[in-house]
């Protein structure tokens, strides 16, 4: 990094503190033994199959459950009649295969790190909300803000999505089967969008990075929100993770359009400080 | 290259940000500070690239593919090859110990691997934190 010293804004006296990163210093041996696990994660076996019948259950009697299953070992868990309640399945930090046979209302299977989750139903609003790693996939369609705020994983929905799809998100695959709802994208920030439908109002709008790949019509960008270039490695990575879902279309994946950030919206990183500084 | 509108993938050479690089346009120069990621944060895997490490890794929790890791690339902190590790909201370096790979691609395996490693172990701060405030 050039000195700032140097630069015009040091010179006119605007600031005085050097604005760097975080760095974290390394305290860990890279040539130890493999480990692949949260040092709190259960030790759990993906053959050892566990049931929970959520009919005469609270959603906090219920996730309580799957918590035991986990501590007790249980890889692989089957919610039966799961009757729309909401934020069913939350907080997961583990290894796990999870098969919810119904529905979810809100919020459902949000805050997870790790898990992979099926669910036969429909979803409700926010279901993955802030969604870490893992993989989660809905057979039928979603609520709205589906996937908000997801910071990483595959989050998939066969059928169509309602609003602000991806709103807020900081990383991860959305894929989307069917059409998605007004605002999809709104405030990205990176990760990746794929939908194989149509797109509707403002897609994209106020995103700062990350990519939107949409196969249909997009009735219109939001601000700040742009076409690009559909590349090679776009292709590659296009036609792997939709084969991987079964959603692969018929006429391939060159038909795709790809929307990125303008990237006219640069006021949320570490220049912040001198913005304001220099506005006083 | 995928997002073709960073400017960063306008950059040939993989040490442009190790030797200091960065501060290129007029606004840069004025400020002093490079805008934005030192990396590309939608440069897309070369699966062709990927390690042994994190072949087990994935296959241990049941996924198809990199799943999360998708999203780590190596950056560049301070002239310094670094990860940027979420869990902490800050650069983990990566050791001078280990020698960097010629191509980007390489290197983002290479901090997908230290990043895993940094993760799962004992001294992480998200071990301590847990302790005080876990509910569960």
């Amino acid at each position: 990094m050039a000195s700032l010293e140097e630069s015009k804004a040091q010179q006119m006296g605007m600031h005085t503190e050097q604005l760097l990163g975080r760095t974290q210093q390394m305290f860990f041996d890279p040539e130890q033994e493999d480990n692949f696990l949260y040092p709190w994660a259960k030790e759990v076996d993906f053959n050892k199959r566990g049931e929970v019948d959520a009919s005469d259950l609270s959603s906090t009697e219920i996730n309580n459950q799957i918590r035991t299953l986990l501590k007790s070992g249980h890889g692989s868990i089957v919610i039966k009649n799961p009757g729309a309640k909401h934020s069913i399945a939350v907080g997961i930090l583990n290894r796990l295969n999870l098969t919810i046979e119904g529905s979810l209302g809100y919020f459902g299977v949000g805050l997870i790190d790790g898990p992979n989750v099926r669910i036969s139903g429909r979803v409700g609003w926010s279901c993955a909300e802030n969604m870490m790693s893992g993989s989660v996939v809905i057979e039928k369609n979603a609520g709205s803000t589906f996937g908000a705020a997801i910071r990483g994983g595959d989050l998939v929905c066969k059928g169509s999505v309602g609003s602000r799809t991806g709103i807020d998100m900081k990383g991860g695959t959305i894929i989307v089967g069917g059409d998605t709802g007004a605002f999809s994208g709104f405030m990205m920030q990176r990760g990746r969008m794929v939908v194989c439908g149509d797109a509707g109002k403002s897609l994209g709008d106020s995103m700062y990075d990350g990519t939107i790949y949409i196969g249909g019509t997009i009735r219109d960008l939001g601000v700040d929100a742009i076409p690009a270039e559909l590349t090679e490695l776009d292709r590659a990575w296009l036609t792997r993770k939709l084969s991987q879902y079964d959603l692969m279309p018929a006429q391939d994946v060159d038909h795709f359009q790809k929307i990125v950030a303008g990237k006219q919206l640069w006021n949320y990183d570490n220049l912040e400080p001198i913005e304001k500084k220099l506005i006083l | 290259m995928a997002g073709s509108q960073y400017r960063g993938t306008e950059v040939d050479d993989v040490d442009h940000y190790m030797k200091g690089g960065g501060i290129d346009s007029e606004r840069e120069k004025e400020i002093g500070q490079h805008i934005g990621y030192r990396y590309d944060v939608n440069l897309v895997p070369d699966y062709d690239r990927i390690t042994l490490f994190l072949s087990k890794y994935i296959e241990l929790m049941g996924w198809d593919d990199l799943n999360w890791l998708e999203d780590v690339h190596m950056g560049y902190e301070e002239g310094k090859p670094a990860v940027f590790d979420r869990n902490i909201n800050g650069w983990v370096s990566i050791p001078d110990s280990i020698n960097l790979p010629e191509g980007q691609q390489d290197r983002d395996m290479l901090a997908r691997e230290m990043l895993i490693k940094f993760q799962m172990s004992k001294q992480h701060p998200l071990n301590d934190l847990r302790k005080a405030y876990m509910k569960f």
